[in-house]
């Protein structure tokens, strides 16, 4: 039977072969392909999302109402929520795992190389669900990003498009998770033990778990919310036995975890970005291990903090407080970690440093204001307010998509071959930076002055901060212009990237050729 | 917009955003200098209309920049924890920025530095996780004494019901003096203010008056029990500081105690549809004597005004009625043109359920739609429901076959 072993060989460069055209991505089986596709997507909704978001800081320029009318600045709102966390952050960190998770364990794809093609082609029908319900009678749903009963068992058919499009990208998140747990656990080189795995795999690996374990509880949510809507149950529903804080508490069992699935992905970014251009190892390596894992157990019995309005008990609301402010001390220990790393290195401050240097300044603020709005007598004044705004977008914004960026810019030489336009990348880091701070801290004035949420008017005492913000928020939309720029240029050309891209960087990825070619560890690598 | 002093206005001239951060007390205002001028430039370099905007009398401040104080004990306590933990947090950001920025200005590589080789240290990484574990157990004590202080409804003297509709409150006083008032209370703010593209100036108090304020006495203890007609509402009164979800099919509670006369002002604060914006909460603390009176007045005057729902009424008399009943409760939905919003909302002009036989149409006041935004108005009275199905029967050119709708017939339905 010699033939038939020898034959798996050349069958095998066969299917493996380069595909070109619209083949190589409709049928896309190699994870830098389908990473690619999911940060393209990612940004392309991004930008959706960020539209939404000047039309809303449009309207607010001024007090009265100038370009949309209530019901579509709901609209906006509300989509500008859900386009950002499932179409824009949570993809982008998918697109990431992609890429950097089978180069950094040494691995030559994923596990499920189908299955990963399936959860990227889930999104775009799912993109179009949500924006399409723009056109729809009724227009799009206005309930919120959280889609509270019994509000959105009022909207019309753009509601039931939302629910159907997150219930697919519930299930595109779910297939990718099962595929980065499988990857990580089975696929590592010979002599990467869990302990020596790259902090960015760690974060993804404990990402996944929380996601397996909290999309279907959305979904869940969401199909009562549907059969309330349309086949007569009565689950948040009083005069039919149900309750509307039930749905509330559903929701945030999954939306607490979902916070920490769009941050953990970031901590792990930085994790690799800090020690490059420290020129320093990680400090305190196992505690960031520990300190991730301890985020992640916490935020599945915190999710009630979103909720002291709604006239919880006292032994409620102090546990829920109480809980909550033990996360302060897990993600201190990770910023300590940090600056320690930097401590007596020897720093250069290339973008990827910067926008990780900026992830650190503005996430902690984003996490201070966090600690005084775990203070359950506190968040009932703040609660709804523009506090919490400026609160979640220091942490997603100036959290997530920075770091974000700084993956880009750290990576982009890998993946491109090329070198990106340092001026640029710089240009671009100040710019966010500045803008984003401009839109977002008056934000926290407005909200300790009591301007509620999702409002599309207000009254004249809050105009001069808002019109400060909406300057912000439009040079900071402008600003990611740069962005697009920086990277078309990447891809064209610009200056060779050698091989380690950086300075002595660690890991597995900077020991294959820039770009990394389609095939990459076909023979694992080992590791000491 | 641009602050022009209003010399006009005795005792409440406006103040400028500089003056704002002294709020935060001395040491701030020392400390921000800097920012106060960045902000003040950003401020003037706006280009929005030039009006006088003073401070809310019992609502937000001109750029105000700190809770409010308030006129509780509730509030008061609010504000100074809030500013004790600003302090703590700005302690430990410049604690662990300094430490960064110092790292950053001299451990790189352009002025010459090596890099060591430590990367772990067992005794500093249990400190920094020991010492913030030790501050947030400092901030938890006070805050726990809050938490049980403010869940303490117990043994109040008054006690009002206040429900939230889409887009009003309603106020019921259940117990205690004046007990048996009830009202109604919408936003006062006239359409040409907040209309789209509306070039009027608006009041000082836009979005923030209303039509029937809540009234209650000074130095009282007033429970408030808190529900919805339809969806999640909030009613918020930050200078109580108060805020309690108000949720459809539930009750929950609050309460506070004004140590001071005056008008004090709140808004919706959980999003519930497209008028969430406009339906503020406005409540007038008087005297106790002042509270009296005017508790005997209101009811003087809910007798005087109940109607009989036995009458026979005259098709024009309801019409008249029904037209003002529309306004305040239908229009905002189904639009003044009776014509709706396509796709959300549905016309009444030529409606099958408004032309048709009165019972549907009776029906589906009293009850709503499940699974649309048309909400029950069983909270109006039969009258007022009589005079509303009447007056969508005959308007806009409709002409159904029962044109009139009487108050029993209501009474009848309810039954």
């Amino acid at each position: 039977m010699a033939a038939v072993i020898d034959h798996p060989a050349g069958h095998d460069d066969h299917a493996h072969d380069h595909p070109h055209g619209w083949r190589r991505w409709l049928f896309a089986t190699n994870h830098k392909d389908i990473g690619t596709l999911y940060l393209w997507f990612a940004f392309v909704m991004l930008l959706s999302g960020g539209v939404m978001a000047l039309t809303i800081r449009a309207e607010l320029f001024q007090p009265g109402l100038q370009y949309v009318n209530p019901e579509f600045f709901n609209q906006l709102t509300t989509m500008h929520g859900l386009v950002m966390v499932f179409g824009a952050i949570m993809p982008a960190f998918v697109g990431f795992a992609n890429w950097q998770i089978p180069l950094m364990i040494g691995a030559s794809d994923m596990a499920f190389a189908r299955m990963n093609n399936f959860s990227f082609w889930l999104m775009p029908p799912a993109a179009l669900l949500l924006i399409g319900s723009f056109f729809v009678p009724g227009g799009a749903t206005a309930a919120g990003w959280t889609l509270y009963a019994p509000l959105s068992v009022q909207m019309g058919v753009g509601m039931d498009m939302a629910i159907f499009a997150v219930h697919i990208l519930g299930a595109s998140s779910i297939m990718g998770s099962i595929n980065i747990v499988t990857t990580i656990l089975n696929m590592r080189a010979p002599g990467m033990t869990l302990m020596k795995m790259p902090l960015f795999v760690w974060t993804w690996l404990i990402t996944a778990y929380l996601l397996i374990a909290v999309m279907p509880v959305l979904a869940g949510a969401i199909t009562m919310v549907l059969t309330d809507r349309h086949f007569g149950t009565s689950f948040f529903n009083a005069a039919g036995g149900g309750d509307p804080v039930m749905y509330q508490h559903i929701f945030w069992f999954f939306g607490h975890p979902e916070v920490y699935i769009m941050i953990l992905p970031a901590f792990g970014i930085v994790s690799e970005i800090i020690p490059t251009f420290a020129r320093k190892r990680l400090f305190g390596y196992s505690s960031m291990v520990y300190a991730t894992a301890s985020i992640a157990i916490l935020s599945f019995i915190v999710w009630a903090h979103h909720m002291f309005t709604t006239g919880m008990p006292v032994t409620g609301q102090l546990f829920f407080m109480y809980a909550t402010m033990l996360i302060a001390v897990p993600t201190g220990v990770k910023i300590f970690n940090w600056v320690a790393t930097m401590w007596r290195g020897s720093m250069t401050f290339e973008t990827p440093m910067l926008f990780a240097i900026g992830f650190i300044f503005v996430f902690t603020m984003g996490g201070l204001t966090g600690i005084i709005l775990s203070v359950a007598p506190l968040d009932i004044q703040l609660h709804d307010t523009y506090y919490v705004v400026a609160h979640f977008h220091y942490v997603l914004v100036a959290g997530s998509l920075f770091a974000l960026f700084a993956g880009t810019y750290y990576w982009l030489p890998k993946w491109t071959g090329h070198m990106y336009d340092e001026k640029l990348g710089k240009f671009h880091f100040w710019a966010s930076l500045i803008t984003f701070n401009i839109t977002f801290f008056p934000m926290h004035f407005l909200g300790l002055a009591g301007m509620p949420r999702r409002y599309a008017d207000y009254p004249m005492q809050f105009a001069d901060f808002n019109a400060v913000a909406s300057v912000g928020a439009f040079g900071f939309g402008l600003s990611q212009l740069i962005f697009l720029t920086a990277i078309l240029k990447c891809i064209k050309g610009g200056q060779k990237a050698t091989d380690q891209v950086w300075d002595n960087p660690q890991g597995l990825e900077w020991t294959v050729p820039s770009p990394a070619p389609f095939h990459t560890f076909e023979t694992p690598p080992t590791v000491k | 917009m641009v602050m022009v002093p209003n010399a006009s206005v005795a005792g409440r001239s406006s103040r400028s955003v500089l003056s704002n951060f002294a709020q935060l007390g001395n040491p701030v205002s020392r400390g921000v200098t800097g920012a106060k001028t960045l902000l003040g430039l950003a401020t003037l370099a706006m280009t929005a209309p030039v009006w006088a905007v003073k401070d809310m009398v019992g609502g937000p401040g001109v750029n105000q920049i700190n809770l409010t104080q308030g006129v509780t004990k509730i509030a008061a306590d609010q504000h100074w924890i809030h500013n004790f933990l600003l302090w703590v947090c700005v302690a430990i950001f410049v604690a662990v920025f300094g430490v960064m920025f110092y790292s950053i200005w001299a451990h790189r590589r352009s002025r010459g530095a090596q890099s060591a080789d430590f990367h772990e240290s067992t005794a500093v990484e249990i400190a920094w996780t020991v010492v913030p574990f030790l501050i947030v157990v400092g901030l938890a004590i006070p805050a726990t004494r809050m938490v049980i202080e403010q869940k303490d409804t117990s043994q109040a003297d008054l006690t009002i019901k206040a429900t939230g509709y889409q887009w009003k409150w309603g106020y019921d006083y259940l117990k205690g003096e004046g007990e048996g008032i009830s009202f109604l209370s919408t936003l006062s703010t006239p359409a040409e203010q907040t209309a789209l593209g509306s070039k009027a100036e608006k009041n000082e108090t836009y979005l923030m008056e209303v039509d029937n304020p809540l009234v209650v006495p000074v130095g009282q203890k007033v429970r408030m029990v808190i529900t919805a007609n339809d969806v999640i509402h909030a009613w918020m009164v930050p200078a109580f500081g108060v805020k309690q979800d108000a949720i459809p099919g539930f009750v929950r509670d609050t309460w506070f105690k004004a140590e001071k006369v005056g008008t004090f002002r709140g808004q919706c604060a959980e999003l519930c549809g497209k008028n969430h914006a406009y339906m503020p909460i406005v409540v007038e603390v008087k005297s106790q004597e002042d509270y009296r009176k005017w508790a005997a007045a209101q009811k003087a005057e809910m007798l005087a005004k109940a109607d009989d729902p036995t009458k026979e009424w005259a098709q024009a008399d309801l019409s008249d009625r029904g037209a003002k009943v529309y306004a305040s409760n239908c229009a905002s939905c189904h639009q003044p043109t009776g014509k709706g919003v396509a796709g959300a909302f549905p016309a009444l002009e030529g409606s099958k359920v408004v032309l048709g036989k009165q019972d549907d149409q009776i029906a589906l006041l009293l009850n709503g739609k499940a699974g649309t935004a048309m909400a029950a108005f069983k909270h109006l009275s039969d009258v007022e429901l009589a005079a509303v199905a009447t007056y969508t029967r005959n308007a806009w050119g409709n002409k159904a076959e029962d044109a009139i709708v009487q108050p029993k017939d209501f009474s009848a339905a309810r039954k």
